[in-house]
């Protein structure tokens, strides 16, 4: 019996033979990332600072949930980590103003490699399953004993397969085929995702990294996408160092195989306050008028070069409606000047939009963004759950960058499909 | 202390939120970050059950539904546990919620049937390294596959931080 791509990482990296699901891995990882919050002053307030690491080479801090700090809690954590990453030599440090969102960043510069296993604190992690690589969120204190001790463990997973077939579809993107895996099959706790099929393929690169940092919603624990020629070619760019991808074994076991055809994809929205068994179509939400006083483009999941680019296409010339405020937040700060050198940023910011640095921002409710009571938010981030943006009195509406977008013109939740259709994105 | 050698039957007023996928954001909401521990944990479920912390006595244990814990990485058992409730069994967890559990030494257990067997206020026996639970008021039962006795003995240790300190990885404390 074969394994899947997650096992294969699992038994490479721990030096098994076989992993079975089931099976606890005590194992080292090859790249740990630390973000702001790993230093923040936490509830038992007892010291954390770490007085030894095991491997400083495969530490990367980075500040991303409060930047630049909001108040002085965030300041301390991130004085903290700067002095942590000093002291003990660790890889890299992506600070204010070199940095941006974790999840975006590993993708961009490719941190870590396929065939590699990737432990955060943050529970995104699953992201960077596009890069073929086995990741996911563990909590505060895993993350601080990984850190110190060099290992962790896992317990793993039974694997679903999503094989995708047919061609996204215009006006369709990776949040959209999040959203039609969600309403088909729901949460999918307990168990590792596994995507292929050649629909995949035809699916952008940023496409893909929204929809592996989606399957967090799907409860899903390691993600894994396999390697094509379009993320070879995206990793060479960045790099020439070696790696050795993870491809599924023809028979590896699956508690679930669906095969899901693209072509059936629409745009789709998730209702307040949950994501899970809580998704219409957009046109269908559309069709009740429901009037917003925000709009939020931005966050690990949908604040891509591409997403800035289909906003401002959609807004060129046009003027966010009276009385919505549109808050755009690039993934990176890289992200942020490639907007800059295209123009986005300047579309956006004639049409009304506040675009701001890369930060994690308002998706997590702590600042850039954060809602009233009774306010309507309809946002590209990536939960909608009661109070996650602020207030618990207000409503969050979870779409595509375009649907945000058509939003955010007729200050109404928006099909975005008549406004995709005026102006086709390149 | 190994987790063997530890009590782990625990004999509390159980205390249900029966709803599915109970999220972090609703056990820690982000607007208790900058408060004092002890006002953060007044937060928890608050948006649910208004002023339920309060109510909380120590012991009591907490029973809750699928996928309770579900969403970010936040310490969320930490914030429960300082309500008072001694542990936490639920039809199923979210995966970082349970591993946060055992990191912060908070006793847990997966328990499918517990809302059958269990309704609030019953009291309710609970044994950790067995699975099982057990309700006093009514005579109900339910029992689950317990955690593995690697995970058991972090808890019985006092947590991760415990650990580390113990190792020499972070400072003692005092």
């Amino acid at each position: 019996m074969g394994m899947t791509m997650a096992e294969k990482v699992l038994a490479r990296r721990s030096g098994r033979a076989v992993v079975r699901p089931g099976d606890i891995v005590v194992t080292d990882v090859d790249l740990i990332v630390l973000a702001d919050t790993v230093f923040s002053d936490t509830p038992d307030t007892l010291p954390t600072d770490l007085l030894r690491v095991a491997h400083p080479d495969r530490i990367v801090v980075l500040m991303d949930h409060g930047v630049p700090a909001p108040n002085e809690r965030y300041a301390r954590a991130q004085r903290r980590a700067r002095e942590h990453a000093r002291r003990l030599g660790f890889r890299e440090v992506a600070d204010v103003g070199g940095g941006g969102i974790e999840h975006q960043l590993i993708f961009e510069r490719c941190l870590a490699l396929p065939g590699q296993l990737v432990a955060s604190n943050d529970s995104h992690t699953s992201a960077a399953g596009v890069l073929n690589c086995a990741a996911r969120g563990l909590g505060l204190a895993d993350i601080l004993q990984l850190a110190a001790t060099g290992r962790t463990w896992y317990r793993a997973s039974p694997t679903v397969r999503f094989v995708l077939e047919g061609e996204l579809p215009f006006g369709v993107y990776g949040k959209d085929v999040f959203l039609h895996l969600s309403q088909l099959y729901g949460s999918q706790e307990g168990h590792d995702i596994e995507f292929g099929g050649p629909g995949l393929e035809t699916m952008p690169l940023d496409d893909r990294a929204t929809l592996a940092t989606m399957c967090t919603e799907l409860n899903a624990n390691f993600v894994m996408m396999p390697v094509d020629a379009l993320l070879r070619e995206h990793i060479a760019a960045v790099t020439d160092a070696a790696y050795e991808p993870v491809e599924p074994d023809p028979d590896a076991e699956y508690a679930a195989v669906h095969v899901v055809d693209l072509a059936e994809v629409k745009p789709r929205i998730a209702l307040p306050h949950r994501i899970n068994g809580n998704v219409r179509s957009a046109a269908a939400v559309a069709a009740d008028g429901i009037r917003i006083d925000q709009a939020f483009i931005g966050s690990c999941a949908n604040g891509k070069l591409s997403d800035l680019r289909i906003a401002a296409r959609l807004l060129e010339g046009r003027s966010v409606a009276d009385g919505v405020r549109l808050i755009v937040t690039p993934g990176s700060q890289a992200v942020y000047l490639e907007a800059l050198r295209a123009g986005y940023i300047e579309t956006l910011t004639e049409a009304g939009a506040v675009v701001t640095n890369s930060t994690c921002g308002a998706c997590a409710g702590g600042h850039l963004g954060v809602l009233a009571p009774g306010e309507v938010c309809i946002t590209s981030s990536t939960r909608n759950f009661r109070g996650r943006m602020g207030s618990a009195d207000a409503e969050i509406y979870l779409a595509s960058t375009a649907t945000v977008a058509a939003s955010a013109i007729e200050g109404v939740i928006a099909d975005p499909m008549p406004h995709l259709v005026e102006r086709p994105v390149a | 202390m190994t987790g063997r050698e530890r009590d782990w039957v625990l004999t509390g007023r159980a205390r249900v939120f029966a709803e599915d996928d109970i999220n972090t954001d609703q056990i820690m909401p982000r607007r208790g970050f900058e408060l004092p521990p002890d006002e953060q944990s007044a937060l928890v479920l608050d948006s649910i059950r208004p002023g339920w912390a309060a109510t909380v006595r120590d012991g009591d244990i907490l029973i809750a539904g699928r996928r309770f814990g579900c969403g970010s990485s936040r310490p969320a058992p930490l914030v429960i546990a300082r309500t008072g409730i001694a542990a936490v069994v639920a039809e199923s967890l979210g995966d970082i919620f349970l591993r946060n559990a055992v990191a912060y030494a908070v006793p847990v257990l997966e328990c499918p049937g517990v809302l059958e067997a269990v309704a609030e206020g019953h009291e309710v026996e609970v044994d950790i390294a067995r699975g099982t639970v057990a309700n006093l008021t009514t005579g109900a039962a339910a029992a689950s596959t317990p955690l593995p006795a690697m995970l058991l003995d972090t808890i019985a240790a006092g947590g991760v931080h415990a650990l580390l300190r113990r190792d020499g990885y972070l400072a003692p404390v005092g």
